[in-house]
């Protein structure tokens, strides 16, 4: 482990405390009813540790926002199979593989909230940015903004839209330094930098924690002020099923 | 192509209406390519023509799928399949991706259609009843995308229409599709309605029209959709 290695005079191991020995003790106190931002987008960057020590942890009526609804037996399908998922707000819901949320969601037993991709993004990105509320044409004219004020602006019409915070966001990063700056690589990204901005408790799931400086400054994806747990996880094979 | 035998025997094959849209890309188009034949058009464009692909979950210049046992489990295209990138390639996040699509700074996205309206109207992300389909980037793209092309079977396997004058599926968004390919039309979508550019060989703009709800206007007479032999 990394701890003690940065040092500072007012506060000593100020910056490794960010760094968890495990995936259990990252997720120990996430509350009951609490809103979760999942980072991942197919089988690309999910933090699957801290998906499986969610699956042994008590934490139910979660609110869960995430791409799409889960895929396979493993997983967010491993909560949603549990009974501890009250609310999912996703994408794309019905995709062939999220079978487990789909049995749930005929059977009365969640709900479900679906969004445009982009709307979810962005409204997640406004919550992180202090953005009160935003107009989109993404939208206008369909399900999606049944209920939802329109105006038209420049001779468009378009949909208000709201931010979308979370309590905490679990993400996936490749790489880490111990200050809790990220590193994503290739489509990997996805979901997780900007959810990490939109909750006062980030936890980054990574491959690799490093020293602070092994990160070029001008590498960072994400600023270290947004991250506030890292716990290194195996990879656990959870990929999509197309 | 439906119970009509004369259709179904002049029918383009997939790869056939991918390679007519390949050849309507202009050079240097950012493109984005949604699910299904829309992705097989990517096979069909010339590396000179300086066209690029972007895929939502976060790609610009995704290459082929890597041989077998070469997949990296971080690079996927937006239909969860393993890719390669490209020289000149670049990763991003979903809130530059989409902001890049809703921004208008993508040329053209195709996108595969369950029905298109006389207006442009499109559906393609579910269809009514319960638990059925997703959103996923249909409807940003197909709203901030400059231009849409859609592609359909031109009619449902019962024979049913699928070019109408107003979708009776759930929208994706409204007045939107500029260009329609289907197994027997090249459609574009003009102010003043359909217009036929080119039609399937061996079928005529009448055929075309008895399986169309809405007026096809034509100009002069349609061209012919090349049909090659080639699965």
């Amino acid at each position: 482990m990394l701890h003690g290695f940065f040092l500072n005079k007012e506060n000593d191991e100020l910056a490794s405390d960010k760094v968890y020995p495990s995936s259990k003790a990252a997720i120990a106190d996430i509350p009951d009813g609490a809103t979760i931002l999942l980072g991942g987008f197919g089988g690309a960057g999910i933090p699957e540790n801290l998906l499986v020590a969610m699956a042994d942890h008590p934490a139910h009526d979660l609110t869960v926002v995430t791409n799409h609804a889960g895929f396979g037996e493993r997983g967010l399908a491993v909560l949603l199979r549990q009974g501890k998922v009250r609310k999912i707000i996703c994408s794309y819901a019905f995709h062939r593989s999220a079978f487990v949320f789909r049995e749930l969601y005929l059977e009365g037993k969640i709900e479900l909230e679906q969004l445009p991709q982009g709307t979810m993004a962005e409204r997640i990105r406004a919550a992180g940015a202090g953005v009160s509320a935003f107009y989109t044409p993404t939208g206008v004219g369909t399900q999606a903004a049944e209920g939802k004020e329109t105006r038209t602006i420049n001779g468009r019409e378009a949909v208000l839209e709201y931010p979308l915070p979370g309590d905490v966001a679990v993400i996936k990063a490749h790489r880490a330094d111990a200050m809790g700056n990220l590193v994503y690589r290739g489509t990997a990204a996805n979901f997780n930098p900007v959810m990490a901005t939109a909750a006062p408790l980030t936890i980054a799931e990574v491959e690799e924690i490093v020293e602070p400086g092994v990160i070029a400054p001008e590498s960072v994806h994400t600023p270290s002020i947004y991250v506030q747990r890292v716990v290194r996880g195996e990879d656990l094979g959870l990929r999509s099923e197309t | 192509m439906a119970s009509d035998p004369k259709l179904e025997s002049c029918a383009l094959k997939p790869a056939d209406i991918a390679r007519r849209v390949a050849a309507e890309l202009p050079g240097g188009a950012v493109v984005n390519l949604g699910i299904g034949i829309p992705t097989l058009v990517g096979n069909y464009v010339d590396a000179g023509r300086g066209v690029l692909f972007m895929a939502e979950n976060g790609i610009i210049g995704a290459g082929p799928r890597p041989e077998e046992g070469r997949e990296d489990k971080d690079y996927i295209n937006a239909s969860r399949e393993p890719i390669t990138t490209l020289p000149g390639a670049s990763v991003f996040g979903h809130a530059e991706s989409f902001a890049m699509i809703r921004g208008g700074h993508i040329d053209i996205a195709i996108m595969g259609a369950l029905q298109v309206s006389a207006q442009g109207d499109l559906a393609n992300w579910t269809v009514p009843g319960l638990g059925k389909g997703g959103i996923g980037g249909a409807m940003d793209l197909a709203a901030g995308a400059r231009e849409v092309y859609a592609i359909m079977t031109h009619t449902m396997k019962d024979g049913g229409l699928k070019l109408l004058e107003d979708c009776s599926y759930p929208l994706t968004a409204k007045k939107v599709v500029t260009k329609l390919f289907t197994d027997i039309a090249f459609i574009e979508i003009t102010p003043d309605g359909p217009l036929l550019r080119e039609v399937a060989e061996g079928l005529t703009a009448e055929d075309v029209q008895a399986v169309s709800e809405p007026k096809l206007i034509t100009d002069g007479s349609p061209g012919v959709l090349p049909r090659e032999e080639s699965p």
